[in-house]
């Protein structure tokens, strides 16, 4: 299994230093589960972080903190619990990797997905992040991804599954960066049903969906 | 302490690596107190610009050492040089306390990770003089490529953001971070 489609050098930099948001951050943070190459890179720039720090020239202070930092290291008691056990899969090998496991609480087998409409389903996924939303989206073999508007960027991971379009063909772990510029039809390809993960800046709308919603009013 | 420091020799980084060895194999404090010295200034400007409330830095500060003494024992000189290793954990804590959520990261001990091929010998021996290089390499470079990685790691700004404080299109910042990354690289590359 190779991967093939990275996320830019911009995004891996916006993580690296904790710019990037929540949202944004499960999508690189899942691909760097699954792309040994990516953390290299991240490795390199984490490394340049050190080096930026190590090239500050500090100014003198009278009080430094040390005391008032001993004074709570000694009051403080240890606080590295253990982790709280991870959602296993059913089936052996889980097909979600962490973090998005722990986001969405289970594996992909027993995700809670809801209808968009021609066959596909999507779940979203908590997260504390206000500016981005995290969904699930499952998209039928075969079947193109229900047509969408987005404003800004759209990272979509691929999990399950395949998809392509005009750019190239996207397996597990290929992560495409799209800007509202991208004109782009998704298919998903033959075979699997294609689960990934989307994370949009604005608020996603599934044409399919107004219109659903919008029918029952209309009385049509 | 933080005098001789300041010329980034070798032997001064190789003695950070050994103080933080100190205190995960026996919690000496005396090695708490000089890594302390060392790094608390540089972490204190590396979070300090944008004139941010100083006690909220200071708790920054703060909460990053008590971690460092915390997880002093993760700490692996084979892998990353203790300022690479500060910084990891500063950058952590900063967006704990200034934006209250957690920073997503993959998890080594999962089932799906893909681990990392295995690391060729030269490649181990090799990181005093990968940091060395990458130390220097990134003081050769040019005043602006210095400043929007500065304003990228030490502001924690996006692309965006850095464009807009700069005044400069946005294709320029991100020209300008891939050519310091571009050469930056270069120097490294017969290391990696």
């Amino acid at each position: 299994m190779s991967i093939y489609h990275h996320p830019s050098e911009e995004l891996l930099l916006d993580y690296t230093t904790g710019a990037l948001g929540e949202a944004w951050s499960i999508a690189v943070a899942t691909h760097l589960a699954l792309c040994p190459g990516c953390r290299n890179t991240i490795g390199l720039l984490e490394e340049i972080g050190g080096g930026l720090i190590n090239a500050i020239q500090p100014p003198a202070l009278d009080d430094n903190g040390f005391d008032a930092l001993l004074t709570r290291l000694e009051k403080a008691t240890d606080v590295t619990a253990d982790p709280a056990p991870l959602p296993r899969s059913a089936k052996g090998k889980p097909v979600l990797p962490e973090p998005l496991r722990s986001y969405v609480g289970c594996d992909v087998d027993e995700v809670p997905w809801k209808r968009l409409g021609k066959g596909a389903y999507q779940c979203i996924i908590p997260t504390g992040d206000k500016d981005a939303t995290a969904r699930l989206l499952c998209i039928p073999a075969g079947r193109p991804v229900p047509e969408h508007s987005h404003r800004g960027l759209e990272l979509t991971l691929v999990l399950r599954g395949a998809f392509s379009d005009e750019t190239g063909v996207y397996g597990r772990g290929d992560l495409q960066e799209a800007d509202q510029d991208l004109l782009h039809q998704p298919h998903a390809a033959p075979g699997n049903d294609c689960v990934c993960l989307a994370i949009t800046d604005a608020p996603l709308r599934f044409r399919s969906l107004a219109a659903r919603l919008v029918q029952p009013w209309l009385n049509i | 302490m933080s005098a001789i420091f300041a010329k980034n020799s070798d032997g001064a980084k190789r003695q950070m690596d050994h103080l933080l060895t100190a205190i995960a194999e026996r919690k000496d404090k005396d090695a708490f107190r000089q890594l302390f010295e060392t790094f608390a200034p540089r972490i204190r400007g590396f979070i300090g610009r944008q004139g941010q409330d100083s006690d909220m830095i200071e708790e920054v500060v703060q909460e990053t050492f008590i971690r460092v003494w915390n997880k002093a024992q993760l700490f692996d000189p084979e892998k990353a040089s203790a300022s690479t290793w500060l910084f990891a954990i500063a950058r952590n804590t900063r967006v704990d306390i200034f934006r209250k959520s957690g920073r997503p990261t993959p998890d080594a001990n999962d089932p799906t990770f893909v681990p990392d091929p295995e690391p060729s010998a030269d490649r181990l021996v090799s990181r005093a003089e990968e940091s060395h290089r990458l130390q220097k390499a990134l003081s050769l470079l040019p005043s602006d490529q210095q400043e929007v990685l500065r304003l990228a790691y030490f502001e924690e700004k996006a692309h965006a953001q850095v464009a807009e404080d700069l005044g400069i299109p946005l294709g320029t910042v991100k020209s300008r971070i891939r050519l310091a990354l571009g050469r930056i690289r270069s120097e490294l590359r017969d290391l990696r």
